[in-house]
């Protein structure tokens, strides 16, 4: 059995398929891509072929105007890369059109995560447990503090506040992919029918999403509202809006934020959010943790995040794991 | 518990003043009692237990999870107390148990010992949900952090009952949490507590920076602003009280002046220790630093009496023998104190006096020459001012000397805490021991954390992160090549640090981004400006 490390590399700028001559989420242009999700830390523009499901397709479409060199590849679908190499794409449950990559070469099996998580998501397919020789984790949230709670209880907490503040509206800062989607679909799950606010910049996210079968209820543009209409109402918008003068046109806005990072009193504090929701589509420390488990790879690697810590664990559970510095990877604003 | 962890939750995620205040005042009328008065004497650092420490909790931690998670999450989080609520291993399937009262939680907190702490704090943490853990281990451990000033919570406390907050701050001082004579005279409409034969705090009046103009000398009266302690010395019922600016009882620190009053009479002044640097050589003061010595110590020693014996420079007369003279214009004050100096034994009192100039511009020239005496500065003072509590605009002004500038090389950067958490925010800088060209090494001589804006820390952050060349725990050594100008009231002698030197106030003044290492200043420069 060749050692697994001799046919996959990981570099600075991504994951390299040596035998196939093909990156995971490369950080810059590459000819042959394969892209776990939409999220632009790890789909970027400018490959020459980009390997991946459809839905991750459509949104680099959108943010990027070409669909130049795409192939797309179903979830369960297997394809043959080149060099002997096989992916399969499979759930992440991170957002709409995310997946794992199961990589295949001479009898070893290596999965990619990307992004995931495991609790329950309405606008994207749940995780799938891939047995594998390694296993290649995210860490973003890779600290025992960090823990999701059900997010039932954080939408809960965000409809008694709007009941609570019935001249002004509650502003909710979210990440314009999958999060903001995510809250709107769980508002409607929970009852909520009223018509939702949203900042111009989600639109035609928004869209995308309705189009691929996740139902969203009466969205209207905050552009086009004036701000009675707006009273005893959600706002959704990116979380860069929230400081930004745009808020100026909201009545009396309650300011929130629904990201895995409002688990911790003072990251609220410093941006200025005073109701803090957790609600975080990466996985929390005792999902990694689990799932490592589940997994049960020979061997764990850890790509971004705080990864210092899932490596203690990993070793404590006498568990081989490697750190890998990965660049270009952000702390997005989840 | 569930009610006050909630307060705090809230308050901590509220930023503008007047939400604070509805927040406080609204959780101060419903709650029951004593339960409110433990909130606010929680709210003001009005509690001490001093069994628990935030290293009980950090060992308690240690004993449950590994000790290097424990040490990541913590340096992330910058809080031990909300690190440790949101660690503590929740049992599985604990059954329900009513919700602690927050006097019960006192109660308990109040009987642990050092030795009894550690068994009995896990019971309590079992017992609470995370956000009430964080509540408890703040309460025990002291400084709150939510953004709350005990001024706030004073006025929250006065518009929950529609009281006046001036008379608030009277009454405050003489009570002890959990304050049921203050909550059954504003809350029930009971009568106002009896304080006659209490010896306590008035509060102060303070004064505004002077910042740019000038003041007419016919209006304002000058005198140095004296580099000590300024307390309020209290004698009512034959009992003397030392109050420290925010009201502090630091009557225990100070004992040779607890007999030296006289006769029943609320004063203000500066508390200084014997020497020479400040006033002369006969009847004068020491320096700041010699006052250290004596600074927060609960039991004085023989040695300290006589090496650093107190005494206070008096500014302000507002009670004598029954009389209030805090309507009476500042004039009027000031010809009752120099009357009464005659009374009052020398050795532990002294007039401060009054600076006579002929002019502003004279003015000023004097107090440019004030730094060879170590004084801070000038005070100016409205001949006509009644003594007001708080910062009156227009009234007083201090008119400090400008500070003194040096230019130091950042070597180590530490993270913050607080609403600075996970930015590396304390600096600690140096000057050169000799010629740098010529292979001189940096002494550190001081360390700041403030002076600079959140556009800076960021820039300050990233420059740390970029030029780290060693890591210690949570401090990082950085190349030497940022210069920061530091501002600093004073140099003194130190044992402390290994350049012999410790600076008193030092803040940054301005980052030199532009300045070349090399060119910042020697130690030698430093020393030269020792005074004592």
């Amino acid at each position: 059995m060749t050692a697994p490390s001799s046919w996959i590399r990981p570099e600075p700028h991504g994951i390299h398929v040596v035998p196939a001559d093909a990156w995971v989420d490369p950080a810059r242009p590459v000819p042959r891509a394969l892209v776990t999700h939409g999220h632009a830390d790890h789909a970027r523009g400018g490959h020459g072929e980009t390997i991946a499901t459809p839905a991750t397709l459509a949104i680099m479409e959108l943010r990027y105007q070409t669909r130049e060199g795409a192939v797309p590849v179903e979830y369960g679908e297997t394809v043959s890369i080149g060099g002997g190499v096989t992916a399969t794409f499979l759930p992440a449950g991170h957002v709409l059109g995310s997946a794992q990559i199961l990589l295949e070469h001479a009898g070893e099996r290596v999965v990619v995560t990307g992004d995931y998580k495991r609790a329950p998501d309405p606008t994207c397919e749940a995780f799938a447990v891939t047995p594998c020789d390694i296993f290649i984790t995210e860490a973003t949230f890779g600290l025992p503090v960090f823990t999701h709670p059900p997010i039932a209880e954080e939408i809960s907490k965000l409809l008694k506040s709007l009941a609570n503040h019935p001249e002004g509206c509650v502003l909710v800062g979210a990440y314009a992919l999958g999060k903001a989607q995510r809250v709107i679909a769980e508002l409607r799950a929970s009852g909520h029918h009223d018509a939702i606010y949203i900042h111009g910049a989600m639109e035609a996210m928004c869209r995308l999403y309705e189009d691929h079968g996740v139902p969203l209820g009466e969205l209207r543009l905050v552009s086009e509202a004036s701000k009675e209409d707006m009273r005893g109402h959600i706002v959704v918008a990116p979380p860069s809006a929230l400081a930004d003068r745009w808020s100026r046109r909201l009545p009396d806005p309650l300011t929130a934020m629904a990201s895995g990072w409002m688990r911790v009193r003072q990251r609220a504090r410093q941006r200025g959010v005073e109701l803090p929701l957790v609600i975080s589509d990466h996985a929390d420390w005792n999902e990694l943790t689990r799932t490592i488990g589940e997994v049960n790879p020979q061997e764990t690697w850890i790509t971004h995040g705080r990864e210092e810590a899932l490596l203690r664990w990993c070793q404590l559970n006498q568990r081989r794991a490697r750190a890998l510095a990965l660049v270009g990877y952000e702390d997005e604003d989840d | 518990m569930e009610e006050f962890a909630a307060l705090l939750d809230a308050l901590v995620y509220t930023t503008s003043r007047n939400r604070k205040l509805a927040l406080i005042a609204d959780y101060l009328r419903r709650a029951p009692d004593p339960d409110r008065g433990w909130a606010l004497a929680g709210l003001t650092g009005g509690l001490d237990f001093p069994a628990v420490k935030s290293s009980t909790v950090r060992n308690l931690m240690m004993e449950r999870i590994d000790p290097v998670l424990w040490t990541l999450s913590r340096d992330f989080v910058g809080d031990t107390a909300e690190t440790a609520s949101l660690l503590w291993p929740e049992a599985e399937d604990a059954p329900p148990q009513a919700d602690l009262s927050l006097a019960e939680v006192i109660e308990r907190l109040a009987a642990l010992t050092r030795a009894t702490a550690p068994k009995e704090l896990p019971g309590l943490f079992d017992r609470l949900d995370p956000k009430g853990r964080y509540a408890l281990i703040k309460l025990a451990t002291g400084g709150m952090r939510v953004g709350v000033s005990a001024r706030l919570a004073k006025t929250a406390f006065a518009q929950a009952f529609g009281v006046n907050v001036e008379e608030v701050e009277e009454y405050w001082h003489a009570l002890a949490p959990p304050y049921t004579e203050l909550f059954d005279w504003a809350a029930k409409g009971g009568a106002p507590p009896d304080l006659a034969n209490v010896p306590r705090f008035r509060p102060f009046m303070l004064a505004h920076p002077l910042e740019e103009g000038t003041v007419d000398l016919a209006e304002y009266a000058a005198e140095w602003k004296w580099d000590g302690i300024r307390v309020q010395l209290v004698r009512a019922g034959g009992e003397t009280r030392i109050y420290s600016r925010s009201g502090d009882d630091i009557s225990a620190t100070f004992p040779e002046l607890l007999d030296a009053l006289p006769m029943d009479a609320v004063l203000d002044g500066e508390l200084l220790v014997r020497g020479s640097a400040q006033g002369g050589e006969a009847g004068g003061a020491a320096s700041f630093n010699a006052l250290q010595q004596r600074l927060g110590r609960k039991t004085v020693s023989k040695a300290m009496l006589r090496d650093y014996p107190a005494f206070v420079r008096l500014y302000d007369v507002l009670l004598l023998e029954g009389e209030d003279w805090r309507e009476a214009p500042w004039k009027s004050r000031r010809a009752t104190l120099e009357a009464l100096m005659a009374r009052l034994p020398a050795d532990r009192f002294d007039l401060s006096a009054l600076v006579e100039a002929e002019d502003f511009a004279h003015l000023a020239r004097i107090r440019e020459g004030a730094r060879d005496e170590a004084i801070e500065g000038l005070m100016l003072k409205h001949r006509e001012s009644a003594y007001l509590a708080g910062r009156k605009v227009g009234l007083w002004y201090k008119w400090k000397r400008d500070p003194l500038l040096v230019d130091c090389v950042v070597m180590y950067a530490q993270r913050g805490s607080g609403k600075r958490s996970s930015f590396y925010s304390d600096y600690t800088f140096g000057c050169w021991d000799g010629d740098p060209d010529a292979g001189a090494e940096l002494l550190p001589v001081g360390k700041a954390y403030s002076g600079f804006t959140d556009a800076e820390l960021k820039k300050l952050d990233r420059f740390v992160r970029q030029n780290t060349v060693n890591k210690f725990g949570p401090v990082r050594e950085v190349k030497r090549e940022l210069v920061f100008e530091v501002a600093f009231d004073s140099v003194h002698a130190s044992k402390r640090h290994k350049s012999g030197l410790a600076m008193r106030f030092p803040r940054i003044h301005r980052i030199r981004w532009d300045k070349p290492a090399h060119e910042a200043d020697r130690v030698e420069n430093l020393r030269a400006l020792i005074k004592d």
